[in-house]
């Protein structure tokens, strides 16, 4: 059955050796971004570099349902926008240090996402993405009427930014950015852990091929429920940091629009990657911001020129034609190596 | 092959109707523990709905199915594999980014809860790895292990199938043309491994190469528009006039 059935399969499938991932350039990539992660707030105006930093982990959030369960959800400003709220809401009445409070906006975003994650994976394709999109209005409708807590389309002003009395990073966005950090890159590596675990495997079968994943036994749909409430819970996280950097919450993180933000994020860099989702977040907040200060009002337009004409250009995102490049030219280079007889593969 | 009476799979009365067009048509198929049973009929005969019918991919239109006495009728697939029923697929049907180890440390996996460990490394899936291994060598993919399925060939991805099948366990175990599209050699070695796995098993096999069927089965039923044409040993039905009937204009796989 091996040998003998010797016809050459066609070397044409989308995903040349996956799993030929090289471990010594994944430690040169974490580092190289543990540095970068480290020097931005150098670089770039710190609340802007905390804003990437939290969009990264939002579009790796996502890129857990979208590249690595097949699941497209269009409502994730629902966790986002409520986690910064709850967020808010909790550093204003109580006081407590800003890591207690964005715990606790991130386990609102996860119970949320429970129901939501419930009725939502019923569905596939294109029904799901409309069942989160509606949950998200409905969230989004809550937040705009119940303005006695939100502060409706004025937001929720002034949230404190307390830290045990660190003055330095309550007041300073500079170092506030480094006492924030942590909670972001503990999220990227959750995200990580994830996708690389007993778990993560299972979601990628699901999203590779449904019906042999059931045949296997496995039941699909509670592992696409634990997965979106995972996704919610990162996704929480990033909220929750965004709405302490800016002491301030507006309407507009549970707007749909923040949900078709994100997922153009996580698309630009390359969905299935991680690290797509932080290129992405990355150029957007950047490109975004560099509009906004040099006084161009038409971001929207200019972010979406660049989304569609990557998109056309590289169908895998930026990060993901890289990489997809990267293997190909292992590949060649490997399989050459056999044919000339020379060493043998990995 | 041992009998010892109980029944393993039992439909009655089982019918799909697709937008009018009846599929599966009051089908009554009794399969014995133990048994190797052949399922054989022209194409579009109903094989593979029975089969989708069988492991709850496809929900009857009425009729009931039972394994071991127990009423499994729109149960949904993931819980008919779970009461030991596994099934491969005719169309081969694999997780195209992964490769065959990963597949069978899946499959393994499959009836466990382990699956929801998200705090643990994938690593983990591989610590059976003298079980992945013995599977990965009974379906002769032992040197290709590593490799995507996606690159392999045709009949590699068959006898993945098959692995998959078997790294369930199944007490039953329904096999959709398991040797389709195989050459001679490798179809006489997929008789062997099923002949090899079906001890202390119940196999339902589809196939329409006579020499498996013939050398395998020891009831074989035919089905023809979806329903019950013929059944009895092999030697009964192959000389059955209606059969041979069925199968004019097939005469090349008799
Ligand atoms: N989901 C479906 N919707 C509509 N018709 C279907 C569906 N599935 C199967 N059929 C039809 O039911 C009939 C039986 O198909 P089935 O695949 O069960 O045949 P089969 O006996 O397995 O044939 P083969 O030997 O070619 O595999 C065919 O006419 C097919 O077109
Ligand atoms: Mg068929």
């Amino acid at each position: 059955m091996s040998q003998s059935t010797a016809t050459p399969a066609p070397v044409t499938e989308a995903h040349p050796v996956v799993a030929a991932a090289n471990p010594r350039l994944r430690w040169v990539l974490l580092a190289g971004g543990l540095v970068a992660a480290l020097a931005l707030p150098w670089f770039v105006y710190p609340p802007v570099a905390m804003d990437i930093v939290a969009m990264a982990l939002f579009a790796i959030a996502l890129d857990i349902l979208l590249g690595y369960t097949g699941l497209l959800s269009f409502g994730h400003a629902a966790f986002w926008g409520s986690s910064a709220y709850v967020t808010g809401l909790i550093a204003t009445n109580y006081g407590v240090p800003f890591p207690v409070a964005i715990i606790g906006g991130a386990l609102f975003a996860m119970i949320l996402a429970l129901p939501a994650g419930y009725l939502s994976v019923r569905r596939s394709g294109i029904y799901f993405a409309m069942v989160t999109l509606a949950f998200a209005q409905m969230v989004y409708f809550v937040g705009y009427q119940w303005s006695g807590l939100t502060g409706g389309e004025n937001g929720l002003q002034g949230v404190p930014r307390h830290f045990f009395g660190v003055e330095l990073v309550e007041t300073d966005s500079f170092y506030f950015y480094y006492a924030a950090l942590p909670i972001l890159l503990l999220g990227m590596w959750a995200a990580w852990r994830i996708v690389h675990s007993p778990f993560g495997r299972v979601l990628v079968s699901i999203r590779d091929n449904t019906q042999r994943a059931r045949a296997l036994g496995y039941e699909v749909d509670k592992y696409k429920v634990v997965a979106f409430v995972l996704s919610a819970g990162l996704t929480g996280l990033a909220g929750g940091v965004f709405a302490i950097n800016h002491g301030f919450v507006a309407l507009t993180e549970l707007h749909w629009s923040t949900s078709g933000e994100v997922v153009l994020m996580t698309v630009l860099g390359g969905i299935g990657t991680l690290w797509g989702g932080v290129l992405g977040a990355t150029l957007a907040v950047l490109l975004a911001d560099y509009l906004a200060s040099s006084g161009f009002d038409g971001i929207d337009l200019v972010t979406g020129s660049v989304f569609v004409l990557v998109v056309l250009l590289f169908r895998r995102g930026l990060w993901g034609t890289v990489r997809h490049q990267w293997l190909a030219w292992q590949q060649r280079r490997s399989s050459r190596r056999t044919r000339s007889g020379g060493g043998t593969r990995r | 092959m041992t009998t010892n009476g109980r029944v393993a799979l039992r439909t009655q009365a089982l019918t799909k109707v697709f937008r009018g067009f009846r599929a599966v048509d009051s089908v009554d198929l009794v399969v014995r523990e133990g048994g190797v049973h052949a399922l054989v009929g022209p194409n579009g005969a109903g094989k593979t709905t029975l089969f989708n019918l069988l492991t709850g991919f496809v929900a009857p239109t009425s009729g009931a199915i039972r394994v071991f006495d127990e009423d499994v009728t729109g149960k949904q697939p993931e819980q008919v594999a779970r009461r030991g029923v596994a099934r491969s697929f005719q169309i081969t049907s694999l997780f195209e980014t992964l490769t065959s180890r990963e597949h069978v440390e899946l499959a393994l996996q499959g009836l466990t809860r382990q699956g929801f460990r998200f705090w643990r490394s994938e690593k983990l899936l591989g610590g059976n790895r003298t079980r992945v291994d013995d599977l990965l060598t009974q379906v002769g993919l032992m040197t290709l292990a590593d490799k995507q399925v996606g690159l392999l060939a045709y009949g590699q991805k068959r006898a993945l199938e098959l692995a998959l099948v078997l790294a369930l366990d199944p007490r039953v175990m329904l096999l959709d043309e398991p040797t389709a599209g195989m050459g001679t050699e490798d179809v006489d070695r997929t008789i062997e491994l099923v002949r090899r796995i079906a001890a202390g098993r119940t196999v339902v096999f589809v196939d329409h190469n006579m020499h498996v069927v013939g050398s395998l089965a020891d009831r074989v039923t035919v089905l023809q528009q979806g329903k019950i044409l013929a059944e009895g040993a092999y030697d009964e039905v192959r000389n059955d006039e209606r059969v041979i009937t069925a199968y004019l204009g097939e005469a090349d796989h008799a």
